[in-house]
């Protein structure tokens, strides 16, 4: 499969690897994926009181296209209130990415992931 | 000697033509170029010649005599004649055909064929080695059994069946039953011989074995004869059993393919064997987590199939792109299915994406695979500290205790 350079240079270079404290009030973590199914997205939001995003991580098993999804969004949610971030769609991360149809799924999983961290942490300020 | 990139670790694919091969058929496109089947000219009499002098080499790889091969345009050729010609001529004497889930395509496929057409088949399983349970085998052979077909050796997993007592075991539940046996990966790899296997079709490819693509042959037993339909009608060469004008540089190609094959099998083995231990027991030594797929003892020398625990191969083989070998992951494959040859193993899923196939061949060197472990510990560390599953593995968590959520995908 010939990957296209975006997807390489994510591959190549991710952004915001790693990992927030889970049990950090303001962090909202999204896991989504299956091992069995070949990918899995864990991604972390740094969400301030004022409901902006200040830090995402992230840490992805998968395909070249699934890891460079996952960083795209990191980049992209920083900065952006929960709101917004909740507005992310799988179409403009395939775009930015030029993903081929097989490789939608990547896009799929990546905002499934902001919307799981988004509710792990609305799910923490509730209690 | 420097190290040339990209390197080909993908010998179970296909292989390069060895120069001693081309250099055999080049005269066979241009001076000596005739229809084998031309009985009125020197042309003619010379492709027939080379032909049956290929012929021969062919057959003496194998234990058969000459007039026992059929040349074909390949195995996936020979493996459809093989087990539909036999199923379509002997359906008056039963209905049932029995293989093994982790066959070829080509194998399987013809079977699922004639299923549709009423056949009845069996699908055995294999072990967590990948062999055949031959008790199971055993109880599966009917007296309506038409065909057995069983692969010499496996093209991912490089393990090898115990075709001598398989044979014998045929033979003795139901003599009738003919024993097919799709041994592309083993021919000129590790020692094969009809008589001793006592089997009745043998498929063989000349790409797997330093010969060109588009040729091969079907072993079709004379004493007792073995009788099959064709699938491809028409002028009735290869004895009524494969029409065609024959693929005369192909063939000379494939013949001179089995005489090197046969000459420096066993010093190629060992060759080969000593330089996949070294890329095993190194990768194994400086990477936790890693798990040979498939029985390590019953193996092709060439064969290691690995599983990298908590690493998605299609992302592995993206770091690897010096390196040509390939991977079970779904995200390799049109269908988005793992490898069904290492599910067949019982091995989850997700050690099924995390596999690579490297198949080592006659023109590897240990250079090569040197720099190969280098490379894959440390792109497999990359992975790993990307990797949230490895993360957790680290932290103790069991993957197994966690609720995953179904891909959007499956
Ligand atoms: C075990 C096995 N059988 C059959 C085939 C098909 O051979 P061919 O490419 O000559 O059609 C292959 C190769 O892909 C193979 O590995």
């Amino acid at each position: 499969m010939a990957y296209s350079e975006k997807v390489i240079e994510h591959y190549e270079n991710p952004r915001n690897v790693g990992s927030l404290d889970k049990n950090d009030p303001n962090v909202g973590t999204g896991l989504v994926g299956a091992p069995a199914c070949g990918d899995v997205m864990k991604l972390q939001l740094k969400i301030g009181d004022d409901g902006v995003i200040q830090d995402a991580k992230f840490k992805t098993f998968g395909c070249g296209s699934a890891i460079a999804s996952s960083s795209l969004v990191t980049e992209w949610v920083k900065g952006m209130t929960v709101d917004q971030a909740m507005e992310v769609k799988n179409t403009k991360i395939a775009e930015e990415l030029n993903l081929p149809p097989v490789k939608i799924h990547c896009s799929v999983l990546a905002e499934d992931a902001i919307k799981a961290a988004i509710a792990d942490y609305k799910a923490k300020r509730a209690r | 000697m420097a190290l040339k990139l990209p390197i080909f670790m993908d010998n179970h694919s296909t292989t390069p033509v060895d120069p001693r091969v081309l250099e055999a058929m080049l005269p066979y496109f241009t001076t000596d170029f005739g229809n084998a089947a031309s009985r009125t000219h020197v042309f003619g009499w010379r492709a027939e010649e080379a032909v049956e002098q290929a012929r021969g080499h062919v057959a003496a790889l194998i234990g058969a005599s000459a007039k026992e091969i059929v040349f074909t345009s390949g195995a996936t050729e020979s493996d459809n004649l093989a087990i539909k010609g036999a199923a379509w001529f002997h359906k008056g004497r039963g209905n049932h055909l029995i293989t093994v889930e982790t066959e070829h395509k080509a194998v399987l496929d013809s079977m699922k064929r004639l299923e549709k057409e009423g056949f009845q088949v069996t699908y055995l399983p294999v072990e967590t080695d990948g062999r055949v349970n031959l008790g199971k085998l055993e109880a599966a052979i009917t007296d309506k059994t038409l065909l057995v077909s069983i692969m010499l050796a496996n093209n991912e997993i490089g393990v090898i069946q115990d075709l001598v007592a398989i044979g014998e075991l045929i033979k003795r539940k139901n003599k009738l039953t003919l024993f097919h046996t799709d041994a592309v990966q083993g021919i000129g790899k590790v020692p094969f011989d009809v008589e001793a296997a006592r089997v009745d079709l043998a498929s063989l490819t000349a790409h797997k074995m330093y010969g060109p693509k588009g040729v091969g042959a079907l072993y079709v037993r004379r004493k007792p004869r073995v009788r099959i339909d064709p699938i491809i009608d028409g002028g009735g060469h290869e004895r009524g059993m494969r029409s065609g004008t024959l693929n005369v540089p192909g063939i000379v190609g494939f013949g001179m393919a089995a005489k090197i094959a046969k000459d420096e099998m066993a010093a190629e083995g060992m060759r080969l064997l000593a330089l996949r231990e070294k890329l095993r027991k190194e990768i194994q030594a400086r990477l936790p987590e890693t798990f040979v797929n498939g029985s390590l003892e019953h193996r092709l020398p060439g064969n290691l199939n690995i599983s990298f625990g908590y690493v998605e191969g299609e992302s592995l083989l993206m770091a690897l792109k010096e390196l040509a070998v390939s991977s079970g992951s779904a995200c390799t494959s049109a269908s988005l299915e793992p490898s069904y040859v290492l599910r067949a193993l019982g091995i989850g899923e997700e050690m099924a994406h995390s596999s690579l196939r490297f198949g080592l061949g006659r023109f590897n060197t240990e250079e090569e695979v040197d720099h190969v472990v280098s490379t894959i510990v440390e792109k497999v560390e990359r992975l790993r500290a990307l990797s949230p599953l490895w993360e957790m593995f680290q932290d103790g968590v069991d993957l197994k205790s966690i609720q995953w959520e179904a891909g959007a995908h499956h």
